[in-house]
C-alpha cells in the first residue's frame, strides 16, 4: 500500500533545532573517534564542549565523608515524601540553598529572595521559558555576538522569536557598546521586528570575560529607554577567575538602578559552577512578580527531580564546604586557564584576555586562506580531521569577524591539555610552513 | 537615570502567552482547594478535617519501593557505595538518555503492559514527566490553530499541556453514559466533521487508555476503530498510557503497541505512546516522562525538543538499577495491581452499600462515581452546587465531573489510592451519613432549590460557566500554588 507521509509540524520540519551547525557537527566526529590516552591516543580531543571537570574531586570527596545526608542514602525514609513531591515552588530547602550559594557567588554583594526563584530543568529550558514569557512569535531579542550557539535553538525554535544579533568586534575587545545596541534596534525596526528584551551573557560565552560595571550601567540605562526587559544569564557567575571581578546585573539592579528591577531577570544553573550538567537544574530569578508567578506554572513542562532537589539541598547549604568549593574551583580554573595561554603563545597564538569561564578566545586569523567564513570553517575542518582537535569556530557563535575560535580547557585532565597544546603547535607550525610555501 | 517611557515601552505587558488563561489555573474551583488546604484532614490531629480524594496519586506501594532502594545502596549515588558513579552520572546531559535507562524503561513499559508488545529502547525519548511530553508530542505533530480530537470526560491538564504553548486546539469527541462512555465512530465521525465545517484542520486523535477520569480500559475493537480511522483521515493517533501499569481487573489491558504489532496494515508512523512513571510506580517528583513514537522523524524531533526537559541522571541511574532488576519489577507490578483491586472493591462495594453506583472500571487510581439521582436538575450549576456541599458539609474533597468537559452532569471523580485504609473507613462512613435516607443534612437539602446554602457556602459560583477554564489546579500535576511545599 503506498502510503502518504503525514505531516508532522513545521517546527518539527524546520532546522531551526540548530544541529546541522558546525558546533554540532564536530561533537559527531569526536562521538565517532573520542581520545583516550591508552585506548586511542590518535583519537579526536574535545575542545568544543563547555564542561567543568575540574573540581569533581571536591564533591566526592563531600558525598563520601556526608553519605546520610543525602538522598535517602540511609535515611530512607524520607523516600515517600520526596517520590510525591512535585510541588513547582521546590523544595523549601533546595531553592533556600539555591539562593544562598548565588549569593555567596557575589561575594554576598547582593540578596537573593528564595521566592522570587523559579526552578526549570537546566538553563536550556530556563532561557526557553523566559522567551516564551517575554515575547510573542515574530518579536526580537537582542543578543551580542558572539554568543552561544544553542541560543539559536533555544530561543527561537518552539517560540518563533528573532535573535537581532548585536554586533561586537575586536577593536575594543568585543565589548558592548551603545552604537552597536542601537545599530541593531534600528536594523530591527527596519524588519519590522517589535524587540521586547536583551540577553546578556554574563560572564560571557564565548568571551570568557565578565562585563565590566560602566557597561552593565550602560546596557540597564539602555533598556530603560527603550522599555524593553533584561535577561542575564549569569551561568559562569561562579567560574571567574577572581571573585571581585565579576559584577552581577542584581548589584546594578540593587544600587542604584532599583526603579527598573522589574525588567531583569536572572538565569542560572549549576550545570557549570558545580559541573552538574546531568542533573538538570536552572533557576530564573525575577524580580517581577508576574513573571515569577507565570514562569512558576511554566515550569510544569520542566521541573527538577525531587530526589536530586533534595540531594544538592543538602550540600549547598553546607556553607564551609561551599566557599572552599568557590574559591578552589576558581583557583584550578584559573591555573588552566593560564596554562592554556601560555600554551598556545607558544604556538604563535593569541587569545582575547579573559577573566572567567572554561574557554580562551583564541585568534587564528593568521592561519587563514582568506579572512572569510569559508576559509575560517576550512580552517577548522582541518583542524578536526587533521590535529584531531574539536574546536569551536567563531563564525558558529555569530562572530563577524572571520578566524576566532572557542577552546574549551576544563573538560579534560592536564594530560590530554597538555597533549592537545602540542597538536595545536604542531598544526599552527605545519600550516604557517604551507603559507611560506604558498606564498613564494 | 530617569524611566523614558517611549511609544514602544511594553516591558510590563507580557506575551499572549503569558497574559493568557491558558495555564488552566483560574477557576472558582480553587475554592474546592483551599477547603482542603485550610483543613487539611489528620486521623489524630485534625480528624474532622477535609479528606483529599481529587489527587490521582497512587501511594500504595511505596514502602516496596522504599525497601528496594535500602537493600540497593550502590543504586544511590550518594551513598558510599555508590559514590564511585557520582563522576560519570553527574556529567552526563546526551538526550539520548543513559542506555542502561533507556533498556530498562522500554522492559518496564512492556512488563507494565503485561508483555503483550514489546518496546524498542532506542524509540524511547525523556521528557519532563507526561506533562512535558504531552506539549512536545503537540508541538511536533501540529502547528497553532491546529486540532486534535479528545473523548470525553478527559483530564483538564490536557487543555493546558497540549495547548498552552502551542496554540494547538482540543475539540471533544462526545461519550455519554448510556453505552458507558464509550468512543464510537459516529461520535468520532461527528468530532471530525465538526471541525471540517468550522474549517479546523484536524491533526490527530488524543485518547488516554486506561482513561482518566473513567478508569476503564479501551477494548481491541475501540482500539482498531481508532487506528483505522487515523490512517482513514491520514491523522495521528496519540495513546496517553500512564495508567497503564494500574489495570487490575479484567478485561485484560491492550495498548496500541499490540494493535501496531499485529496488524502491520496499518500505517505505524501515525502511532504515538506518552507514558511516565508518576503514576504506575507513584514518583511523580521524579519526572520521568516518555514519549514512545514509532515514527522515526518524530522520534528525532522530540529527542531534540527533549533538551527542554531532560531527565536527571541521577533519577536516570537509580531507575535504571530499579527497573532492571526484574525480580522487582514482577513482584512490584503484581502487589500493586493486588493492593489496588483490593481498594478498589472496598471503595465500590461500600458505596454500593448506600446506592452510589460507579461506572464499573479495571484500572486506574480513582472511581467515576455517579450521583445523577442527587441533583435537582440535569445542569452544571447543580452539579457544582452539590460539589459545594460535600466538599463543605461532608469534608471529602471530589472533582466534579464538568472540570472534566463531561458532557453530562453528576458525575464525580474520586480518587482512593493517595490514603491509608483508615482514612479510606473514614471518607466512606461520611458518605454513608451524607446519603442516608431520612438525613436532614446536605444531600436531603441539595436536592431542594435552597438559597439558604448559596447564601450559607462562603464559596462563589461562577456565573457564565462556560466562559471559565475549567480547571483545579490540583487536578493537574504538578501541584500548584495551594500546596504548601512540604519538606
Amino acid at each position: 500500500m503506498a502510503k502518504k507521509g503525514v505531516p508532522l509540524s513545521e517546527m518539527a520540519t524546520s532546522d531551526t533545532h540548530g544541529e546541522d551547525s558546525p558546533y554540532f557537527v564536530g561533537w559527531k566526529v569526536y562521538d565517532e573517534n573520542p581520545y583516550d590516552a591508552a585506548s586511542n591516543p590518535s583519537g579526536v580531543i574535545q575542545m568544543g564542549l563547555a564542561e567543568n571537570q575540574v573540581s569533581f574531586d571536591l564533591l566526592e570527596d563531600y558525598l563520601e565523608q556526608h553519605p546520610q545526608e543525602f538522598g535517602w542514602g540511609c535515611g530512607v525514609s524520607s523516600f515517600r515524601e520526596n517520590a510525591l513531591f512535585q510541588d513547582y515552588h521546590g523544595l523549601k530547602t533546595f531553592t533556600r540553598a539555591v539562593a544562598l550559594f548565588m549569593e555567596q557567588i557575589r561575594g554576598g554583594r547582593t540578596q537573593f529572595d528564595p521566592q522570587h526563584i523559579v526552578l526549570t530543568a537546566g538553563a536550556t529550558a530556563a532561557n526557553e521559558l523566559l522567551t516564551f514569557i517575554l515575547a510573542d512569535p515574530g518579536d526580537g531579542l537582542l543578543i551580542p555576538t558572539p554568543y552561544y550557539p544553542g541560543f539559536d535553538r533555544d530561543l527561537r525554535w518552539r517560540t518563533g522569536v528573532n535573535i537581532i544579533p548585536v554586533h561586537c568586534n575586536s577593536s575594543n575587545g568585543f565589548q558592548i557598546t551603545l552604537r552597536a545596541l542601537e545599530d541593531a534596534c534600528a536594523g530591527a525596526e527596519s524588519m519590522k521586528v517589535r524587540v521586547k528584551g536583551l540577553l546578556l551573557t554574563n560572564p560571557s560565552n564565548p568571551l570568557g570575560t565578565a562585563i565590566t560595571r560602566p557597561v552593565l550601567e550602560e546596557i540597564l540605562d539602555f533598556v530603560a529607554h527603550k522599555g524593553i526587559h533584561l535577561i542575564s544569564d549569569e551561568i559562569y557567575s561562579g567560574s571567574v577567575f577572581s571573585s571581585d571581578e565579576f559584577v552581577s546585573m542584581t548589584e546594578i539592579v540593587e544600587s542604584g538602578g532599583h526603579q527598573e528591577r522589574e525588567r531583569v531577570h536572572i538565569v542560572y544553573s549549576l550545570s557549570k559552577d558545580l559541573g552538574l550538567p546531568g542533573y538538570r537544574v536552572g533557576t530564573i530569578y525575577s524580580y517581577n512578580n508576574e513573571v515569577v508567578t507565570t514562569a512558576r506554572r511554566m515550569s510544569s513542562f520542566t521541573l527538577v527531580s525531587s530526589q536530586t532537589q533534595k540531594m544538592l539541598a543538602s550540600l549547598l547549604s553546607d556553607k564551609e564546604f561551599t566557599e572552599n568549593y568557590l574559591r578552589t574551583n576558581r583557583e584550578r580554573l584559573k591555573k588552566r586557564y593560564e596554562f592554556v595561554v601560555e600554551g598556545l603563545s607558544n604556538a604563535g597564538i593569541r587569545c582575547l584576555q579573559g577573566n572567567a569561564g572554561l574557554f580562551c578566545w583564541m585568534n587564528l586569523g593568521e592561519l587563514l586562506e582568506e579572512p572569510t567564513v569559508e576559509g575560517e570553517l576550512s580552517l577548522w575542518n582541518s583542524m578536526l580531521h587533521e590535529a584531531k582537535l574539536n574546536v569551536s569556530p567563531g563564525s558558529s557563535c555569530h562572530c563577524l569577524e572571520a578566524g576566532w575560535f572557542r577552546v574549551c580547557f576544563a573538560n579534560m585532565s592536564q594530560q590530554t591539555l597538555e597533549v592537545a597544546l602540542m597538536r595545536m603547535k604542531d598544526f599552527t607550525e605545519k600550516m604557517k610552513a604551507k603559507q611560506m610555501i604558498s606564498s613564494l | 537615570m530617569g524611566l523614558h517611557v517611549d511609544e514602544h515601552s511594553n516591558y510590563n505587558v507580557l506575551s499572549r502567552i503569558a497574559t493568557s488563561d491558558g495555564h488552566g489555573e483560574n477557576s472558582s474551583y480553587f475554592d474546592g482547594w483551599k477547603a482542603y488546604d485550610n483543613d487539611p484532614f489528620h486521623p489524630i490531629d485534625n480528624p474532622q478535617g477535609v479528606i483529599q480524594m481529587g489527587l490521582a496519586e497512587n501511594q500504595l506501594c511505596l514502602d516496596l519501593m522504599q525497601q528496594w532502594i535500602k537493600q540497593n545502596p550502590q543504586a544511590s549515588i550518594c551513598t558510599g557505595e555508590g559514590v564511585s558513579e557520582f563522576k560519570d552520572v553527574a556529567n552526563f546531559q546526551d538526550y539520548h538518555g543513559l542506555p542502561d535507562f533507556r533498556k530498562a524503561i522500554a522492559r518496564f513499559m512492556g512488563k507494565a503492559r503485561g508483555g503483550g508488545a514489546t518496546f524498542d529502547p532506542e524509540r524511547i525519548v525523556m521528557s519532563g514527566g507526561a506533562t512535558g511530553a504531552q506539549e512536545t508530542i503537540a508541538f511536533c505533530l501540529a502547528n497553532p490553530g491546529e486540532a486534535f480530537l479528545i473523548p470525553t470526560p478527559y483530564y483538564p491538564g490536557f487543555d493546558r499541556d497540549f495547548r498552552w504553548r502551542t496554540g494547538v486546539q482540543l475539540l471533544p469527541i462526545q461519550c455519554h453514559s448510556f453505552d458507558n462512555f464509550k468512543i464510537t465512530e459516529p461520535a468520532l465521525v461527528t468530532a471530525y466533521q465538526r471541525a471540517q465545517t468550522a474549517n479546523i484542520r484536524v491533526k490527530g486523535i488524543l485518547v488516554t487508555n486506561p482513561s482518566n477520569p473513567l478508569g476503564t480500559t479501551l477494548d481491541r475493537e475501540t482500539l482498531r476503530t481508532l487506528v483505522s480511522f487515523a490512517n482513514e483521515k491520514r491523522i495521528h493517533l496519540v495513546c496517553d498510557e500512564i495508567f497503564s501499569g494500574t489495570v487490575f481487573d479484567k478485561p485484560t489491558y491492550v495498548s496500541v503497541s499490540e494493535i501496531v504489532e499485529e496488524e502491520p496494515y496499518y500505517d505505524r508512523d501515525l502511532i504515538h505512546i506518552v507514558y511516565s512513571l508518576s503514576k504506575d510506580l507513584g514518583v511523580p517528583g521524579f519526572r520521568v516522562g516518555v514519549i514512545y513514537s514509532y515514527n522515526d522523524a518524530v522520534v528525532s524531533c522530540a529527542r531534540k525538543m527533549s533538551s527542554f526537559g531532560l531527565v536527571s541522571t541521577q533519577t536516570q541511574h537509580l531507575l535504571a538499577s530499579m527497573l532492571g532488576d526484574d525480580d522487582f519489577t514482577t513482584k512490584f507490578l503484581a502487589e500493586s495491581r493486588r493492593r489496588l483491586s483490593r481498594r478498589h472493591k472496598y471503595f465500590t462495594a461500600g458505596l454500593h452499600r448506600v446506592d452510589i453506583k460507579c461506572l464499573e472500571s479495571n484500572a486506574g487510581l480513582f472511581c467515576w462515581m455517579n450521583l445523577t439521582h442527587l441533583l435537582n436538575e440535569a445542569t452544571v450549576e447543580a452539579e457544582l452546587k452539590l460539589w459545594r456541599v460535600i466538599i463543605k458539609e461532608v469534608k471529602l474533597n471530589i472533582s466534579p465531573g464538568s472540570s472534566f468537559h463531561c458532557s453530562e452532569p453528576g458525575w464525580f471523580r474520586v480518587c482512593f489510592a493517595n490514603m491509608d485504609d483508615n482514612t479510606m473507613e473514614t471518607a466512606l462512613k461520611r458518605i454513608r451519613k451524607f446519603v442516608s435516607p431520612g438525613n436532614h443534612t446536605a444531600a436531603a437539602q441539595a436536592k431542594k432549590k435552597n438559597k439558604r446554602w448559596d447564601a450559607a457556602l462562603r464559596l462563589s459560583l461562577p456565573r457564565r460557566f462556560e466562559e471559565l477554564s475549567i480547571m483545579t489546579p490540583r487536578l493537574m500535576s504538578p501541584h500548584s500554588p495551594l500546596v504548601q511545599a512540604a519538606n
